[in-house]
């Protein structure tokens, strides 16, 4: 090609692609938006979205298997062993409950979504769920408690607890007494077990109700956010 | 006019002073509507909503806009040229709004019916490049003054092929005075001088491919001078973080920013008067009048400002070179062989 062709050549191409490009964008003009207008429309999440975590801790048995999943260590568990009198009660997955679930945070400010912490959880107590927007302005409110004992509770559990081992350490004592004798007493043995079983709150679905529940515990569905931003 | 006389010193003042305020009036109110047009169309062009949460559809959202620059903090650069710095915003708008009292807006508003109104169009938005030079220099800023550098060389390679187009139109209607050529251009769209103007047949078909290339590089040249994409090297906020403007805030910036606005119509009512009819009806005497003129040249120039946001979000930005090279290389050699073909076809 000739510099003087090359150069009409040129304009030509020039005009004609701004022709071009200008029609696509005159046709997109009137092409209905693809955004939506989040705040008041959101768009639907895939169905294993991974955001707030979600527990639910009638569930739980205080296994601290999820605890140790984490690779961000957000999840923090504290149990108060149960006495062998003591009916925590079953799970909805039919487990039996043998501790107390004193504490039970989770630092979502620290959380990773990695769900590793889901995939342990042997009564499938610890869930994604699909709420995202939870950004508070300090961050000590990104540390959600999760275990619904009063610190009260928590006092009598391990009081009950102590009581417990305490007696039970007395009774191995009267029992290593007893071998050491040659005859033990029937009724000495059934003695402090009936003595035990008094006056401690074990916690059943009737007094978790009536119980204020604790300032930042989430709700699994996005309508029961916690109102505290 | 001759009511002037009679209204004795004061009131001549009086109605010199509301006579020209009423183009700062037609710009804020036209600012408005084109900065919420930009965005608009912009948003749309990319399928896009835009703004949607301040009235319906977003309507209040130039107010807010206003609203907000107007209570930011006005900062000066310890290392500015604190005088130029302030001067700088007011000489580009002041190049820009004296240049509006050259517009025919109506048959009865013009701003000063001069002779030599084209030529003083041209002249005196020369000193927006002042302006903006001034700004780039007095930031003390790498990058405003490398935008500024690229406005002036710019501006200036561009006001050449923009002054032979205007150059065009004048030979054809033979006088400078934008009222003048308007009234040429009465009597309907054929009338128009894109269309060749009222003369006789044969030279109007001859002239019609010369003016209608001509209205094209008048658009193309105009561009440039206002600094719209695909020519907005100068501001380029991809790269030079607003050219010129980085280090303003505030009301400042928003003076620049109302120039440049201002400046998109300037060039548009220039294009408008001179090849478009100006504020003559395309129906001829139909819907034809001092507010339907009014009308009709506010119409027109906004059909080609919704041209240049159009283009703005279509096209990317030129390289230095290419601009240079369209310039210099295509739209001058394009303006001189129109020029002499124009003179060739009045003449015989």
């Amino acid at each position: 090609m000739s510099a003087v062709k090359g150069y009409f050549h040129n304009i030509w191409l020039a005009l004609s692609t701004v022709a071009i490009g200008m029609k696509i964008t005159f046709k997109h003009l009137f092409v209905p938006a693809v955004t939506v207008q989040y705040p008041d429309v959101k768009m639907k999440l895939p169905d294993r979205a991974r955001n707030r975590l979600y527990v639910n801790i009638d569930d739980c048995i205080g296994c601290d298997q999820c605890a140790m999943a984490c690779p961000v260590d957000c999840i923090t568990i504290e149990i108060v062993k149960s006495t062998p009198d003591q009916d925590l009660g079953t799970t909805s997955t039919g487990h039996k409950k043998r501790l107390h679930v004193s504490v039970f945070d989770i630092d979502i400010a620290k959380c990773c979504y990695c769900a590793l912490c889901v995939y342990p959880c042997p009564t499938e107590c610890i869930v994604m769920t699909d709420v995202y927007e939870f950004s508070e302005f300090d961050r000590k409110n990104l540390i959600y408690n999760y275990s619904i004992m009063t610190p009260h509770e928590i006092d009598a559990a391990r009081e009950k607890l102590k009581k417990a081992e305490e007696e039970a350490a007395a009774k191995k004592a009267a029992a290593a007494a007893a071998k050491a004798a040659p005859a033990p007493s029937a009724q000495t043995l059934a003695a402090p077990m009936t003595g035990g079983a008094v006056g401690t709150p074990t916690k059943t679905e009737g007094s978790n109700a009536a119980q204020s529940p604790k300032p930042t515990t989430p709700a699994p569905d996005s309508s029961g956010q916690t109102g505290n931003s | 006019m001759d009511a002037l006389d009679n209204l004795g010193v004061w009131g001549s003042v009086l109605v010199a002073l509301v006579w020209s305020a009423l183009p700062v009036v037609f710009i804020l109110l036209y600012a408005l509507v084109t900065l919420y047009m930009e965005m608009k169309v912009a948003a749309h062009m990319q399928d896009r909503l835009a703004y949607m949460r301040t009235g319906w559809h977003g309507t209040l959202q130039p107010f807010a806009d206003i609203l907000k620059l107007l209570q930011k903090e006005d900062t000066i650069s310890s290392a500015a040229d604190k005088k130029l710095f302030i001067l700088a915003p007011y000489v580009v708008f002041m190049g820009t709004y004296a240049a509006f009292s050259a517009i025919p807006f109506s048959s009865i508003y013009i701003g000063s019916n001069i002779d030599l109104g084209a030529f003083f169009v041209v002249a005196v938005s020369s000193l927006v490049v002042v302006g903006i030079l001034m700004g780039g220099w007095a930031s003390n800023n790498k990058w405003s003054i490398f935008g500024a550098m690229r406005s002036a060389a710019q501006m200036v390679s561009y006001e050449i092929p923009t002054a032979l187009a205007i150059l065009i139109a004048v030979m054809i209607t033979g006088s400078l005075n934008l009222q003048e050529v308007t009234k040429f251009q009465e009597g309907g769209i054929h009338n128009w001088l894109i269309f060749g103007g009222p003369l006789p047949l044969t030279q109007k078909l001859l002239l019609i491919p010369f003016t209608l290339v001509t209205f094209l590089i008048l658009f193309i040249a105009s561009l440039a001078e206002v600094n719209r994409t695909p020519f907005d090297l100068p501001e380029a906020e991809s790269e030079l973080v607003q050219g010129f403007n980085t280090e303003y805030s505030g009301m400042r910036f928003a003076m620049f920013y109302l120039a440049e606005y201002a400046n998109m119509f300037l060039v548009s009512g220039v294009a408008v008067a001179l090849f478009l009819g100006g504020w003559s009806s395309p129906f001829g005497s139909f819907l034809s009048g001092p507010v339907w003129g009014l009308f009709w040249f506010i119409g027109k120039g906004m059909v080609l400002v919704f041209l240049q946001i159009w283009i703005r979000w279509t096209l990317p930005r030129l390289r230095v070179d290419q601009l240079m090279y369209t310039s210099w290389k295509v739209l001058t050699p394009f303006m001189f062989a129109c020029i002499f073909g124009v003179g060739l076809i009045l003449v015989l």
